[in-house]
C-alpha cells in the first residue's frame, strides 16, 4: 500500500516529521517497507540570482555569469541558452552531488575559467525530463533552500511516497484513511472530518441493477449504481495524475483515475461502464457454464458458475468485484457512465479471483473486505467528483438489496487488557483509544465500526489497545520456573535417545546431512515408497514428489552429488522421520549411515580398504549399544529389497526388527547413480524396548581371583555355516564355565578349499573358562574341551579341524 | 689398614673403567665372590680377637657395600650407554602423518536445536513433538485460520494426495510448528510450558528460501502470563542463544490468526565491516513472530480462555542458525555438500550446554 505524505496529510491534520511518521507506522503494525523522500536529494541546494552573463571569450555556447549566492557573488560557467541576467536560478555548489547526473561537484575550470558550480536544470535535479535549460524560478530569495522553495509553490515535486505492507486482517488500512485514523488514534494528528453530501440526481437511471436471489444473501448483498449522463471523460487534472503517479499507478483517463483514487483514498473500489454499451439492466448473478469475458486487461477469461458478475443483454460485463469488461469500459468518446459502488462477499471473491489467477486492487480489497456500509456514502462522493472533473448530470441513485448489518459488540474488560499485555495502560486511556478508532460505547459493550471486519472478539480489543498503546514500549517482566530448586529431566526417553544416536554416529565418523522429507518417485519406489497415500498433490518439483519411506535414498542421492564433485570417500548420516503412509503419525524416527568407497585415504600405514559390512554392523552394534538396546540380538536375513541379499542382515528381538545393517543393493546403486562399495545401516530407533525398571544401580560386579583359561579350536564347516551357530553352540557346551567365546579367525576361499576340501572352510573359536571356586585340572579341561567339540560338530555339521 | 684401602683403589678403579658387563662381572666375582678376595677376607675374622674382628669386620663391611654400590651404579651406567647408543638407530620420521581416524560432523540445525532445548530446558520449557503429516485442522482450523482466510492461501502449502472416495479434506505438510501448541494442550493441559522444534514445508525455492526448513514454537500458559513475560522470555532467550552480555529486542505490532495481540519480534544488531553483531548499532533485524495466544486457539487446545492466559512464539532454527554462524545460504543446509558439512558441523561432543558454555 503507497500513498504520499500530502495525501496523508488531506485526512490528517498533523505536524509531525516524515521520520515520526514511518516509526509510528511500523510500530502500529502498518510496516514501512520503503520511505521514498524526493526532499533528501534536494537538499543542499539553494537559490540564487544571475546578475550578470556575457559570452565565454572563448566558447561560442557558453556565458561567464556572476551570480548572487548566500555565499556571496561567484563565478559560474553555464551552457544553458537561458542563463541571463536577473533570472533567479537553483545553485549547486563544489562538494554537492546533483542526482540527475550522478556526480559530486568540483570546482571546474571551464576554458580557463574557474566555475564555482552549476545552475540545474530539472533533470539534473530529477524533477522533470526537461532539460533545455536551467530552472527559472517565477520567485524566491537568493539564499533560500530549494527545498522550501519547492514546498511552497510545488509540494507535490517533494511529496514522499511511503510503503507499508499491510496484514490480511487490516483492510481499512488499504485507504489512506485507515491509515491516518491509526495514526490520529495514536495521537499523531487529528483525523480530519469527511464531508458526505448526497448529490442530487436530475433524473431516473435508465439502466438498473438486478442481484439474482442467488446473490443476495452473501454473495452481494447490495449494489448501487446511477448514471451521469453528457460527460467529457478527458485526462485528469494534474493534482489526481500525480497522485497516481506517485504510487506507481499509470493514469488512463478522468473517470477511471477517480475509480482509482477512491479505491486507494477511501477503500471505496469502483466501476464505470460506459453506459451506451450497456444494454438492458444490469444482471448480478453467477457466470452460466460456458461464459466467457474478455477483461480491461485484454486477456479472455473463462468463467465459472461459481464466480459472480454483472451482465446485461450482450452477456457479462464485468467479473463482479476483480475486473470489469473490455466491451463495456470507459473510453475517450465515452459521454454517459454508469458508475458502480457494489458491497462483494470476500470468501467469493478470493475463490473467484485464485481460480481466474486475476491480482487487482478490486480483488486485493474485497476479498479482505471493503467497509458496507460506505457503499453508498463512497457512490456520492465519487459522483461529486465526476461532476467536478467531466462535468454532466447525475440520474437518480439505483440500488438493489441492503446494506448487511455487521453491528457487534463486546466487552472491554480493562483489567484483563492488563493482564495480557503486562502493561499498565489506565481504562480512561483503554476507551480513548477505541473510541478514536471508531469504536462506540454502551457502558463497558465497545461496538465494532463496520470497517473492522477483522475485529471479532475480546482479544481483538486487547490488540487495538496494545497497538495503539505501543508494544515498543513493552518492558520485559521476569517469569521464574513454575517451580524451584533443580529442574527436573526434560526430555523424554525417546528425544534423548535420539540425541545419543545422532551425536553416537557423528563420533563413529560420520558428517551429518538434513536432506528433504520428499523425493521423486523412482526412488521412493526403490525402497518401498511412493505409494498413492505418500503423494504430494502440489510437489514443487518432479524430484520431490512423494514422502520418503526410508532415510537411505536421500542420503544416496546426497553420496552421488558428493561424488560427481570428485569426493569417493563419503561417511554420511541422518537422523530423522521416514514416512510409511500418509497420515498425521505414519512416521518413523531413523537413523542412517551410510559408507561409500574406502576407509581411510591413502596413507603410509595401508590404512585403505574398502568398507564393507562388518564396517556397518560394527557401527550400528555401537549405536544400538548407546542407545542402551539389549545385547542379546539375533541376526536374520528378512531383508528389504533394497539391501544385498546375501551380504546385509536385520539385529532383531524376534520379529521386531531394531536395525539393518549391510550392502546397499547394486541394483539400487545403479539406478541411483552412486559408484561402490556402499554398505549402510538403519536403526528403527523407536523399536529398541526401554529398560523395564529404570534404576542408575549397577548389578554387583562379581570377580574371580581364579586364573581364566583360553583354549582355542578350529572347525572345518560348509562355507554356509554361520560363525553365530558355532559360537552358541560353544557356549551352550558349559554355561556356568565358559565366560565367553569368539571368533577369531576364519579360513576361507580356493585355498582353504584346495585344504578342506570343496564347498569347506575354516572357522576358529577363542573359548574362555573362568573357573569359580577352584583351579581346573587337566582332566576338567580336556572334559569341557571335548563337549565343546561336540556341541560345535553337531550343531554345524563340521569337524574339529587337525 | 693399608690392605683394605688398596683393595678399594684396585676394584673402584678396575670398575671405572670396565669396558662391558662382563668386565664387571668378572670384578664382582674376583671382589665378592664365593672365593673373592673380600669373601676370603671375611672368613679370616674367625680366627681374630673379638677387638680386632669388630674393626676389622666393620671395614669390611663397609667396603662390601662401596664396591658393590659401586658395581650397580656402573652396570647402569653402561646399560644407559647402551640405550642410548640403539635409541641413536631409531629413528622414525614423526612428520609422517598418524593413522587416520574419521571426523563426523554434527548438522548446524541439530546443534542450534540443542542449544535452543538447553536455554529453553533451564527456563523450564519441555519439549513437545508432533508429527510433520497433519491434518488441516490441526495446521488450520484449530489456529484459528478459517478455510477462506487469506493467511492460508498465503502459506503456500503442500498438500498431501487423497484417494478417489475419500472425501476428507487432504492432510497438509506442516506449514508452521504451531499445531504442535494445539497437541502440546491436548496432551498436557495447562500450566504448560514448552517448545516444539522441527521440520516445517511450504512451497516456496528461491535464493532464500527452501521447501522444507525448520522452525521452533514456544508456549506458555498460565493464569497471569503477559505479554511482558514473553518479551522477558525472548531477552533470555536471545543472550543466551546469541552469547551476548545485552539485547534489546523491538515489538512491533502484527498480525497472526493465532495470537492477539501479535507481535512481531526485531532484535537490534549492527553489519558493520558485513560481520553480524548482536546487541549494538543502529540496525533492526526481524528474528521472530509471537503473541498472546488466541482464545480461541487454548479453546481447540481443550483450555478455558477465561481461567488461563498465555504466549506463543515461533522461530527459524536455520535462520538463527545462519545468524549466529555466519552461514549464507539456506538451500544449502539440505545439499549435503561433504565441504559445507565439515565446514560448518559441529564436533559430535560439542554438546551445547547452559553450564558449559553452548558455543566453542
Amino acid at each position: 500500500m503507497k500513498f504520499t505524505l500530502s495525501w496523508l496529510k488531506d485526512h490528517l491534520d498533523t505536524t509531525a516529521t516524515l521520520a515520526e511518521i514511518a516509526d509510528t507506522l511500523t510500530d502500529l503494525g502498518l510496516e514501512v517497507e520503503e520511505v521514498v523522500d524526493p526532499a533528501a536529494k534536494l537538499a543542499p541546494f539553494t537559490l540564487a540570482k544571475v546578475l550578470h552573463a556575457e559570452k565565454h571569450p572563448d566558447a561560442d555556447r557558453l556565458r561567464v555569469c556572476k551570480v548572487l549566492t548566500d555565499e556571496g557573488e561567484k563565478t559560474i560557467v553555464c551552457g544553458a541558452p537561458n542563463a541571463r541576467e536577473g533570472i533567479t536560478v537553483v545553485l549547486a555548489k563544489p562538494g554537492d552531488y546533483v542526482p540527475g547526473i550522478d556526480v559530486t561537484l568540483g570546482v571546474g575550470k571551464i576554458r580557463g575559467i574557474e566555475s564555482m558550480g552549476m545552475m540545474c536544470s530539472e533533470r539534473e535535479l530529477e524533477l522533470s525530463e526537461e532539460h533545455n535549460g536551467i530552472i527559472e524560478l517565477p520567485s524566491g530569495e537568493v539564499g533560500e533552500k530549494f527545498t522550501d522553495w519547492l514546498a511552497e509553490n510545488r509540494p507535490e515535486a517533494i511529496d514522499p511516497v511511503i510503503d507499508i505492507s499491510i496484514t490480511p486482517n487490516r483492510p481499512d488500512a488499504l485507504g489512506v484513511r485507515g491509515i491516518a485514523r491509526d495514526l490520529a488514534a495514536r495521537g499523531l494528528g487529528v483525523l480530519k472530518p469527511l464531508e458526505i453530501e448526497a448529490v442530487p440526481g436530475g433524473f431516473p437511471s435508465p439502466v438498473r441493477p438486478v442481484i439474482d436471489p442467488a446473490l443476495k444473501a452473501r454473495g452481494c448483498p447490495v449494489f448501487a449504481g446511477r448514471l451521469i449522463r453528457g460527460v467529457t471523460n478527458g485526462e485528469s487534472p494534474d493534482w489526481l495524475k500525480q497522485r497516481l503517479e506517485a504510487i506507481g499507478l499509470r493514469p488512463i483517463s478522468a473517470l477511471v483515475d477517480i475509480t482509482n483514487f477512491f479505491t486507494y483514498d477511501l477503500n471505496r473500489p469502483l466501476h464505470v461502464f460506459d453506459a451506451a454499451k450497456v444494454k438492458g439492466d444490469l444482471s448480478i448473478r453467477f457466470a452460466r457454464e460456458g461464459e466467457e469475458i474478455v477483461a480491461l486487461d485484454g486477456k479472455t477469461y473463462a468463467l465459472h458458475p461459481t464466480m459472480m458478475v454483472i451482465a446485461d443483454d450482450n452477456g457479462v460485463e464485468s467479473i463482479a468485484g476483480i475486473m470489469g469488461g473490455e466491451a463495456s469500459g470507459c473510453t475517450a468518446e465515452t459521454t454517459d457512465v454508469f458508475l458502480e459502488s457494489a458491497y462483494w462477499d470476500p470468501i467469493t471473491i478470493a475463490a473467484a479471483g485464485r481460480a481466474l489467477k486475476i491480482t487487482s486492487d478490486a480483488r486485493y480489497r474485497f476479498e479482505r473486505g471493503v467497509d458496507p456500509a460506505f457503499t453508498l456514502d463512497g457512490l456520492e462522493l465519487a459522483t461529486q467528483m465526476v461532476l467536478d472533473l467531466c462535468g454532466g448530470e447525475a440520474s437518480d441513485v439505483v440500488v438493489d438489496g441492503a446494506i448487511p448489518d455487521t453491528s457487534r459488540a463486546y466487552r472491554l474488560d480493562p483489567a484483563r487488557v492488563i493482564s495480557l499485555v503486562g502493561m499498565d495502560i489506565p481504562e480512561a486511556e483503554q476507551r480513548r483509544t477505541l473510541t478514536a478508532l471508531g469504536f462506540t460505547f454502551t457502558g463497558d459493550m465497545a461496538h465494532v465500526p463496520s470497517w473492522r471486519p477483522d475485529v471479532l472478539g475480546e482479544a481483538d480489543l486487547v490488540e487495538e489497545v496494545a497497538r495503539i498503546a505501543s508494544l515498543t514500549k513493552l518492558k520485559g517482566i521476569p517469569m521464574p520456573r513454575e517451580t524451584s530448586g533443580v529442574p527436573g529431566v526434560i526430555l523424554s526417553p525417546m528425544q534423548v535417545r535420539e540425541k545419543t544416536a545422532r551425536r553416537t554416529i557423528a563420533a563413529l565418523g560420520y558428517n551429518e546431512c538434513v536432506t528433504y522429507s520428499f523425493i521423486d518417485a523412482a526412488s521412493a519406489a526403490l525402497f518401498g515408497g511412493g505409494a498413492e497415500a505418500t503423494r504430494i498433490e502440489n510437489p514443487i518439483s518432479s524430484e520431490m514428489t512423494h514422502m520418503r519411506p526410508d532415510l537411505l535414498p536421500g542420503l544416496l542421492q546426497a553420496a552421488a552429488r558428493n561424488q560427481a564433485r570428485g569426493f569417493a570417500d563419503l561417511a554420511l548420516f541422518e537422523v530423522g522421520p521416514a514416512f510409511a503412509g500418509g497420515e498425521p503419525g505414519e512416521q518413523a524416527l531413523q537413523a542412517t549411515g551410510l559408507l561409500v568407497g574406502a576407509s581411510a585415504p591413502r596413507d603410509p600405514w595401508g590404512s585403505r580398504r574398502s568398507v564393507d559390512v562388518y564396517d556397518a554392523k560394527a557401527d550400528a552394534e555401537a549405536v544400538l549399544a548407546a542407545i542402551g538396546a539389549p545385547a542379546r540380538v539375533q541376526i536374520n536375513r528378512k531383508l528389504d529389497a533394497w539391501w544385498h541379499p546375501g551380504r546385509a542382515g536385520n539385529i532383531a528381538l524376534g520379529p521386531n526388527v531394531l536395525a539393518t545393517f549391510g550392502e546397499v543393493h547394486p541394483k539400487v546403486l545403479r539406478e541411483m547413480g552412486v559408484k561402490g562399495p556402499a554398505v549402510a545401516f538403519t536403526i528403527r530407533l523407536e523399536n529398541a524396548p526401554f529398560p523395564k525398571v529404570k534404576t542408575p544401580t549397577r548389578p554387583a560386579l562379581v570377580l574371580s581371583d581364579l586364573h581364566a583359561v583360553e583354549r582355542d579350536f578350529a572347525f572345518v564347516v560348509d562355507t554356509t555355516v554361520e560363525a553365530m551357530t558355532a559360537v552358541n553352540a560353544a557356549h551352550g557346551a558349559d554355561k556356568a564355565l565358559i565366560a565367553g567365546v569368539s571368533v577369531f579367525d576364519q579360513f576361507t576361499g580356493p585355498k582353504a578349499e584346495e585344504q578342506m576340501g570343496a564347498g569347506k572352510k575354516s572357522l576358529a573359536l577363542s573359548v574362555r573358562l573362568q573357573p569359580k571356586d577352584k583351579t581346573l585340572t587337566d582332566a576338567e579341561i580336556e572334559a569341557v574341551s571335548a563337549k565343546i567339540i561336540d556341541k560345535v560338530s553337531k550343531a554345524t555339521g563340521g569337524t574339529l579341524r587337525k | 689398614m693399608d690392605a683394605l684401602d688398596q683393595l678399594k683403589s684396585k676394584y673402584l678403579d678396575g670398575i671405572a673403567q670396565a669396558p662391558d658387563e662382563a668386565a664387571l662381572e668378572d670384578l664382582r666375582l674376583a671382589a665378592l665372590g664365593k672365593k673373592g678376595e673380600i669373601s676370603l677376607k671375611m672368613r679370616e675374622l674367625g680366627g681374630m680377637s673379638p677387638e680386632e674382628r669388630q674393626t676389622t669386620g666393620a671395614a669390611l663391611n663397609l667396603l662390601k657395600t662401596e664396591i658393590d654400590a659401586a658395581l650397580r651404579a656402573k652396570k647402569e651406567a653402561l646399560a644407559d650407554a647402551a640405550l642410548d647408543a640403539r635409541l641413536k638407530g631409531e629413528w622414525l620420521d614423526i612428520t609422517l602423518p598418524g593413522r587416520p581416524r574419521p571426523h563426523g560432523t554434527i548438522h548446524p540445525v541439530s546443534q542450534v536445536m540443542d542449544e535452543v532445548t538447553a536455554i529453553f530446558a533451564d527456563m523450564g520449557f519441555a519439549v513437545a513433538e508432533g508429527p510433520q503429516i497433519e491434518s488441516d485442522w490441526y495446521n488450520f482450523d484449530a489456529l484459528n485460520i478459517a478455510p477462506e482466510h487469506p493467511a492460508r492461501q498465503e502459506h503456500d502449502t503442500f498438500f498431501m494426495a487423497r484417494a478417489e472416495g475419500d472425501n476428507r479434506p487432504p492432510h497438509v505438510l506442516r506449514t508452521h510448528t504451531s499445531p504442535v501448541q494445539i497437541r502440546a494442550m491436548q496432551e498436557r493441559g495447562a500450566p504448560v510450558r514448552v517448545i516444539a522444534p522441527g521440520r516445517v514445508y511450504r512451497m516456496d525455492m528461491d535464493q532464500t528460501h527452501a521447501p522444507m526448513f525448520h522452525q521452533v514454537e514456544g508456549m506458555a500458559i498460565g493464569r497471569d502470563i503477559s505479554m511482558a513475560n514473553l518479551k522477558w522470555t525472548l531477552e533470555e532467550f536471545c543472550k543466551a542463544f546469541f552469547e551476548v552480555p545485552d539485547v534489546e529486542l523491538r515489538f512491533r505490532a502484527s498480525h497472526f490468526p493465532f495470537t492477539e495481540p501479535s507481535a512481531e519480534v526485531d532484535i537490534r544488531c549492527s553489519w558493520a565491516g558485513g560481520q553480524l553483531k548482536i546487541g549494538e548499532g543502529d540496525s533492526w533485524l526481524e528474528i521472530l513472530g509471537s503473541g498472546m495466544m488466541q482464545p480461541k486457539v487454548l479453546q481447540a487446545g481443550g483450555i478455558d480462555p477465561t481461567q488461563w492466559q498465555g504466549f506463543a512464539f515461533g522461530m527459524g532454527i536455520d535462520r538463527i542458525a545462519m545468524l549466529k554462524y555466519g552461514i549464507p545460504d539456506l538451500r544449502a543446509f539440505f545439499e549435503s555438500d561433504l565441504r559445507w558439512l565439515r565446514h560448518y558441523g559441529f564436533a559430535a561432543l560439542d554438546l551445547p550446554t547452559v553450564f558449559g558454555g553452548l558455543s566453542k
